[in-house]
């Protein structure tokens, strides 16, 4: 499987090249066509980091806007400030986020799992605050004059190797410890699993990756601001990890395209209503949390999950 | 000296006011074993019941008046509380669904209570009416007013009260029993799902007159209020020992004075962080809080 897998991915390299070749052409896709996509893409990798934690491994984070928010503030100020190209500030986003998934991971997933929830809103919120108090992070103003590095080329070749990997790593042995670590920790201890172990191990691999999704997102809007890294954002990720099926990184990638979808038809409704509009970011958000309450208690298993 | 013990006055109206919205919390852990994130925002609803009530009476600083508006909020929250119970977390609960569904379901309703206040009262805050006259007290140079007093006495007479309600009462024991296995108490034919809208309701009567409370101290209110207090609460039911009412009190005023005596002595903008800070504190030290059992994880 792993081999097919990787040819797969080998392959899917050239196509993406020549497929950005078409989409990135202003005269087949309007530039809003280009934003969405790219966006797509973006939040498609967040919806895997989460996926990977709460679907995968069955703990509940809440805080994956604080992990994205550290990607995207260390890469934008190594970018700014010395110029270096994307892919080392990717890899360099992506072990800072490591690093801060480890330091949240290691005291809160000794205990069970509730307390990581508060635990990573706490942390997502501390993050926030630390930020807007950074002179050389921009504070309140948020950073401007980001370079446009990501790319429909960059976004979806991240993507599609954090596909392979995701996905091999749940054929794994270690995937399936952390299935089983979902099911039924107790069980999973008995049969010599270190739980606290892999817990943490997948905690930190998400976090890393939504540091990844951050640091792309940073270099793709070119202005990034602690607003955009609210609690709201971690719901939304939810939303799409929710909404594709908790534990398939398929459906989490869908997800995230489906996510990214939805609020634009909602604001070609709102524009006709000027009342509507107005508070249309509390509407927003009222959808998505009716869409997250519907999809829990009628179809916990989301658009392509298996039914257990 | 002075000093300290004039913070530790001020702190207690706080603590008072944490510990009523940690009982809900502590209540509902003990009961089905979820976080109810949505509790925070219940806090806020019985709030703006207040306000709504106190802005439709004529006469708004006569004792009656005032009842009606603490009653008011009180009964509000609870209806809300039974709601969220009866269509949220039922139908989940009863199909054994894994906790990570009920605190997704949690924070949804969280977020549907928030964005449904700011769609219908805005984002601004608003003024909350003096129901009660402000009167300045002064004993061995402390400084205090009335309404210092009437939050205290309140909280600790609503304590009392549940304290008998979950002591003395048939349906507190049947309580207690559910809290201790679930299962066996269904077995003995206690009503479970008539238990689990009981606690929802206590608690979010709690919680509903500590939004009234807190409209009164600081005098303002907005949707988004719930989210701070509610989450300090929860430390404070942590630091208790989630599960345990009288831990739940404790906490609560550990919290608040810790609080006040933080933004007098160092500064206030760290007042926010120390609960978190609190929060790990316990969890790597004393995970079972300050008055909770020593956990034996049961096979």
């Amino acid at each position: 499987m792993s081999k097919r897998a990787l040819i797969i991915f080998l392959l899917s390299i050239p196509f993406l090249f020549i497929l950005n070749h078409f989409i990135s052409n202003p005269s087949l896709f309007s530039p809003y066509a280009l934003q969405i996509i790219v966006l797509m893409g973006i939040n498609a990798i967040l919806a895997i980091s989460w996926d990977l934690i709460a679907g995968v491994t069955g703990q509940f984070s809440i805080g994956q806007a604080g992990f994205m928010a550290i990607g995207a503030y260390s890469s934008a100020f190594l970018t700014l400030n010395y110029h270096i190209p994307l892919i080392f500030a990717i890899l360099f986003s992506a072990f800072l986020s490591l690093l801060a998934g480890f330091l949240v991971g290691i005291p809160t997933l000794r205990l069970r799992g509730d307390y990581l929830a508060i635990a990573t809103l706490g942390f997502g919120e501390i993050v926030r605050v630390a930020i807007l108090n950074m002179n050389c992070l921009g504070g309140a103003r948020g950073m401007k004059g980001i370079p446009i590095l990501s790319s429909f080329f960059s976004v979806y070749l991240v993507l599609a190797i954090s596909l392979w990997f995701c996905l091999s790593l749940l054929r794994s042995q270690y995937g399936r410890m952390l299935f089983s670590i979902r099911e039924d920790e107790v069980a999973s201890q008995m049969m010599g699993v270190d739980i606290v172990k892999y817990k943490v191990f997948a905690f930190a691999l998400s976090a890393c990756l939504a540091g990844i999704g951050g640091a792309l997102y940073a270099h793709w809007t070119s202005f990034i601001h602690p607003d955009s890294f609210t609690f709201m954002k971690s719901i939304e990720i939810i939303l799409m990890g929710v909404i594709g099926g908790m534990g398939t990184i398929y459906g989490a990638a869908i997800g995230g395209a489906i996510v990214t979808l939805l609020p634009e038809g909602l604001r070609l409704l709102l524009e006709q209503n000027p009342l509507l509009y107005q508070n249309k970011e509390f509407i927003r958000m009222l959808f998505f949390a009716s869409l997250l309450m519907i999809f829990i208690i009628l179809r916990p298993q989301g658009i392509f999950g298996k039914k257990e | 000296m002075n000093l300290f013990l004039q913070q530790l006055v001020n702190g207690l109206a706080w603590g008072g006011i944490y510990a009523l919205i940690s009982i809900g919390y502590t209540m509902v852990y003990g009961v089905m074993q979820l976080i109810n994130f949505a509790h925070g925002d219940v806090f806020m609803a019985g709030a703006f019941a207040g306000l709504v009530v106190a802005n439709l009476l004529p006469n708004k600083t006569s004792f009656p008046s005032v009842i009606l508006i603490f009653l008011s909020a009180m009964l509000f929250s609870t209806f809300l509380g039974i709601l969220i119970e009866r269509f949220g977390y039922r139908s989940l609960w009863k199909k054994n669904a894994p906790r990570l569904s009920l605190l997704i379901v949690a924070v949804s309703i969280s977020l549907l209570l928030e964005n449904g206040g700011l769609l219908i009262f805005g984002a601004a805050p608003r003024s909350f009416p003096q129901i009660i006259p402000l009167k300045n007290y002064s004993l061995g140079g402390i400084l205090f007013t009335n309404l210092q007093i009437i939050l205290i006495l309140t909280s600790l007479f609503l304590m009392g009260f549940l304290h008998i309600i979950v002591m003395r009462t048939k349906m507190g024991r049947a309580m207690r029993a559910v809290a201790e296995d679930s299962e066996m108490a269904a077995l003995l034919g206690i009503p479970r799902e008539r238990i689990l809208s009981f606690t929802f309701a206590l608690g979010s009567a709690l919680a509903g007159i500590a939004g009234v409370m807190v409209a009164l101290y600081t005098p303002q209110i907005n949707p988004l209020m719930g989210l701070l207090p509610g989450l300090k609460a929860f430390v404070a039911a942590v630091l208790g020992g989630i599960g345990s009412i009288p831990g739940a009190m404790l906490g609560g005023f550990v919290l608040g004075e810790a609080e006040t005596l933080v933004s007098a002595y160092l500064s206030s903008s760290y007042r926010d962080l120390l609960a978190f800070l609190v929060l790990i504190l316990i969890l790597l030290f004393r995970p079972q809080g300050l008055l909770g059992k020593g956990a034996v994880e049961k096979i």
